[in-house]
């Protein structure tokens, strides 16, 4: 019974994006909505791996799984080095807050 | 030498073939009216300042030495005239062509031949002493710029008037002389009384220039071709190939063969000359036959340019205005309602001689009225009071009889009364201008007598001047006025209008012309006689029961004129004398007058007169200065020293006969009762119908218009605006509605995103 087959993964990935998700639009903490990003992304890393090997074979699922990693470190570097600012700014990380762009 | 030498000259017209005019251009002539223009503007634009500036000497300064320019170029067109031959007398100096229209071809060209040479002469002369004269008549009038200033431009315009070689030109003249005529009555146009004088003559002249400028027209169109009545009754308008015609005039190679004649419509009176007095070009022959309506058309274009003449020289009916234009400063009347505006019709029907003696009918209605004139202005003069009223009067008489002269024919006669007429009644009234400036502007010559003492130049100058006017011999009004007379006996083809040939009406205008020839002497010598004999009657206690209230101005003696006025009399009543000696008739000298001579080249009209001698020439002079002589006798007899009582007791006796001719004959009150009173019924006709028919369209159209204004206004109102209005409150409210969306929140854009991307998942379920 212990097979994996292409739906566990997707299942998996389908999880992770939903909590994802639900982290992002729910949070009111802009660390929290960060990691719900994360998520998201690594939900999508899941599923290019496991199309990677069950449908196209090779290593191009896995190489951009790689790229998507890095960007995400990067991309997680900026959106703290934002939350800092704005913490710094106005000492509160609450995303809804966050309005001064808006006038 | 039995021949009475007019009908040598006769035979010769008829004779010998008269050629196309020779001309001899010279290029000064612009100059002659020229100065008085300038000095005119200068006056008109600066004459304010610089009379306050400099002093009334600069403004006549200006003016005086205009006219002498003026009168000093003149001279030397006449010497030069002197020096050509008598057939080739014309100078011509064309500038520029004004416009061309059609056959319309108008040239600024001037022209002088003996008769304008002699008016341009006449006109620059007398203007000259007459501005002279002016310095001391106005010398208290504080407009004394404007006064010049319109002087200078009257002369401008008479000089173009006579100067003109067109009928545009003249006509020009024409109306400007009658604009300066109003300007120069209306002078002191601060009293009522006066600017409807000046008001009359230009509204009267109007009257009269209708008629010229008609006459002008009918002739212009006549020149132009001929009407044919076609077989089946219409009439049909055929116009003379001018070119054509002319070519036949010089094939023919009669009168100087080697020029050609123009032939067909013009304004130039050279050239209408030429056309119509060579007999081979037909063009008299063709004037001759037309008619228009029946009636023959060179009579009709006579009658017409006549009355453009009687407005302008004051004749039955026309007269009206002279009289009152007396109203104006009395060297206007003596220079533009004497000497030479008044004389503008005499001369233009001595101008246009060659069309007058064409027709019969138009010859014997100038002579006619010329003479009913003379008649009927003497015998008004007979008992006016105003000075300037008797000399008035006496220039429409005299006017009359240049016009008799103009009219049988004697066209040089006509021109020398003009002349002899312009000195002796610009002396005659230059003299009572010196009256009624010695008696402090008393015009009343009940109120005057006794001048004589006192204003010794003033009488003898009016002495002479009555001479000259009633005719004695050695006194120039004697050789003129008898010419004219005698002509008129001897002229037997003269024809009255709508009646056709009238045998007699030479003799009868003639018995006219001497009756008015007694009246004349009769009122000259009554106006001399209580204006210089007798005892002074101004000042205090006189008992007619008119002096109240202008009394103070009569306490003053009457004292004698400046220099600058009894020079200019002296001048004028020498020139009054002189001009006899251009005018001693053949019969006296076996030659011909030297003014006819002199004049003969201008006037090449062909008149018949009948054949008399010189014996009864001698009888008719005779008869003349009897008719003189016994006017001097009664006036005399009845006003010398105001002594008599038959004046009056004749007055009483004819009280009625004698207040109509007192009252003018009502001349006055019957246009008023007429022409005025037609004219202003007429325009509150017409007023009335402005008032209500006009008007009330007019308004209707405007309450219409406002109406549909209204409604207009209305549909703009709460439709389009309406319209508008609910297409930005719909916007508004539905970017109300939907700017709750825009939160600005990344959260709820995420569900909105996730909404729609569940949505798109469902359908793509539901579609498969």
């Amino acid at each position: 019974m212990a097979h994996l087959t292409l739906n566990h993964f997707l299942v998996i990935g389908a999880l992770l994006f939903g909590f994802g998700m639900l982290a992002v639009v729910t949070r009111r903490n802009a660390v929290a909505v960060l990691m719900g990003i994360e998520l998201i992304l690594n939900a999508a890393n899941l599923n290019l791996v496991a199309f990677g090997r069950y449908v196209a074979g090779g290593i191009s699922g896995q190489v951009f799984s790689l790229f998507v990693i890095v960007l995400a470190a990067a991309e997680a570097a900026v959106g703290l080095a934002i939350i800092l600012t704005l913490y710094q700014m106005s000492r509160n990380i609450d995303a809804s807050q966050a309005t001064t762009l808006k006038q | 030498m039995e021949h009475a030498e007019h009908t040598l000259q006769a035979a010769a017209h008829l004779t010998q073939q008269l050629g196309p005019l020779a001309t001899h251009a010279v290029s000064y002539l612009w100059l002659i009216p020229l100065f008085p223009l300038v000095g005119a503007f200068i006056n008109a634009t600066m004459g304010v300042r610089l009379q306050r500036k400099f002093g009334k000497s600069l403004v006549h300064g200006i003016s005086i030495g205009a006219m002498a320019l003026s009168f000093i170029t003149a001279c030397v067109a006449f010497v030069t005239l002197l020096g050509l031959d008598s057939e080739h007398r014309f100078l011509q100096d064309t500038l520029w062509n004004i416009f061309t229209a059609g056959k319309v071809s108008v040239d600024l060209g001037f022209a002088l031949d003996p008769l304008s040479m002699m008016m341009t002469l006449i006109i620059t002369f007398i203007g000259m002493l007459i501005h002279v004269f002016s310095t001391g008549y106005m010398a208290d009038e504080p407009s004394y710029w404007r006064f010049f200033a319109y002087l200078n431009l009257f002369i401008f315009s008479m000089l173009l008037l006579v100067m003109g070689d067109n009928f545009v030109l003249m006509f020009f003249g024409w109306e400007g002389v009658g604009l300066c005529s109003y300007l120069l009555i209306a002078f002191w146009y601060t009293d009522p009384q006066k600017a409807a004088a000046g008001m009359k003559a230009f509204v009267v002249n109007r009257f009269g220039d209708f008629g010229f400028i008609l006459g002008l027209f009918l002739l212009f169109w006549a020149l132009g071709g001929a009407w044919h009545k076609a077989p089946d009754g219409r009439t049909t308008y055929v116009e003379t190939d001018a070119h054509a015609a002319a070519y036949v005039a010089a094939a023919r190679g009669e009168g100087h063969g080697a020029s050609h004649v123009e032939v067909g419509p013009t304004l130039n009176f050279r050239q209408l000359r030429d056309q119509v007095v060579i007999t081979s070009t037909g063009v008299a022959e063709n004037l001759k036959s037309q008619t228009v309506f029946g009636f023959g058309l060179l009579a009709m274009v006579g009658i017409l340019l006549f009355v453009g003449a009687m407005g302008k020289s004051a004749q039955l009916p026309l007269h009206v205005w002279l009289p009152d234009a007396m109203a104006g400063p009395t060297p206007v009347s003596a220079l533009i309602h004497a000497a030479t505006m008044v004389t503008a019709g005499v001369y233009m029907v001595a101008r246009l001689n060659f069309i007058f003696a064409l027709s019969p009918t138009a010859m014997g209605w100038v002579a006619f009225i010329g003479a009913l004139t003379a008649l009927f202005a003497a015998s008004i003069g007979f008992f006016q009071y105003d000075i300037k009223k008797v000399l008035a009067y006496s220039t429409v008489s005299q006017l009359g009889f240049m016009f008799i002269g103009v009219g049988v024919g004697a066209y040089w006669a006509g021109a020398y009364h003009l002349l002899t007429h312009a000195f002796f009644k610009a002396t005659l009234f230059l003299g009572s201008g010196s009256v009624i400036l010695g008696c402090h502007h008393e015009q009343d010559m009940r109120k005057m007598g006794g001048l004589g003492k006192l204003m010794p130049v003033t009488k003898w100058t009016y002495l002479v001047a009555c001479f000259a006017i009633a005719g004695f011999p050695w006194a120039s009004g004697f050789y003129s006025k008898d010419e004219i007379l005698w002509k008129a006996f001897t002229q037997e083809g003269l024809a009255f209008p709508l009646l056709g040939m009238t045998p007699h009406l030479g003799q009868l205008i003639y018995l006219m012309g001497i009756v008015a020839a007694t009246g004349t002497s009769f009122y000259m010598f009554r106006s001399y006689y209580m204006t210089f004999t007798g005892e002074y009657r101004g000042g205090h206690g006189h008992d007619d029961g008119h002096g109240h209230g202008d009394d103070h101005g009569h306490a003053h003696v009457p004292h004698e004129s400046p220099r600058s006025i009894t020079f200019v009399l002296v001048a004028l009543a020498t020139g009054a004398v002189l001009a006899a000696v251009i005018g001693i008739p053949y019969a006296w000298t076996g030659h011909a007058p030297l003014l006819e001579a002199w004049l003969e080249p201008a006037l090449p009209a062909i008149v018949k007169f009948a054949e008399a001698s010189h014996s009864t020439e001698y009888l008719f002079q005779f008869i003349g200065v009897s008719a003189g002589a016994i006017g001097w006798f009664f006036a005399r007899r009845l006003y010398k020293d105001n002594q008599s009582q038959v004046p009056a007791r004749l007055q009483e006796r004819w009280k009625r006969a004698w207040t109509v001719v007192y009252n003018k004959y009502y001349v006055d009150e019957l246009y008023q009762g007429t022409v005025i009173r037609g004219s202003v019924g007429l325009a509150r006709v017409l007023s009335w119908f402005d008032k209500y028919l006009v008007d009330g369209l007019v308004n209707l159209a405007g309450a219409v218009t406002r109406a549909f204004a209204n409604i207009d206004g209305a549909i703009d109102r709460y439709l389009v605006d309406g319209a508008v209005n609910l297409v930005a409150n719909s916007t508004l409210s539905a970017g109300s509605i939907l700017r709750r969306v825009q939160t600005g929140r990344i959260q709820t854009y995420l569900y909105g995103a996730l909404v729609g991307a569940i949505a798109i998942v469902l359908i793509n379920f539901i579609i498969q």
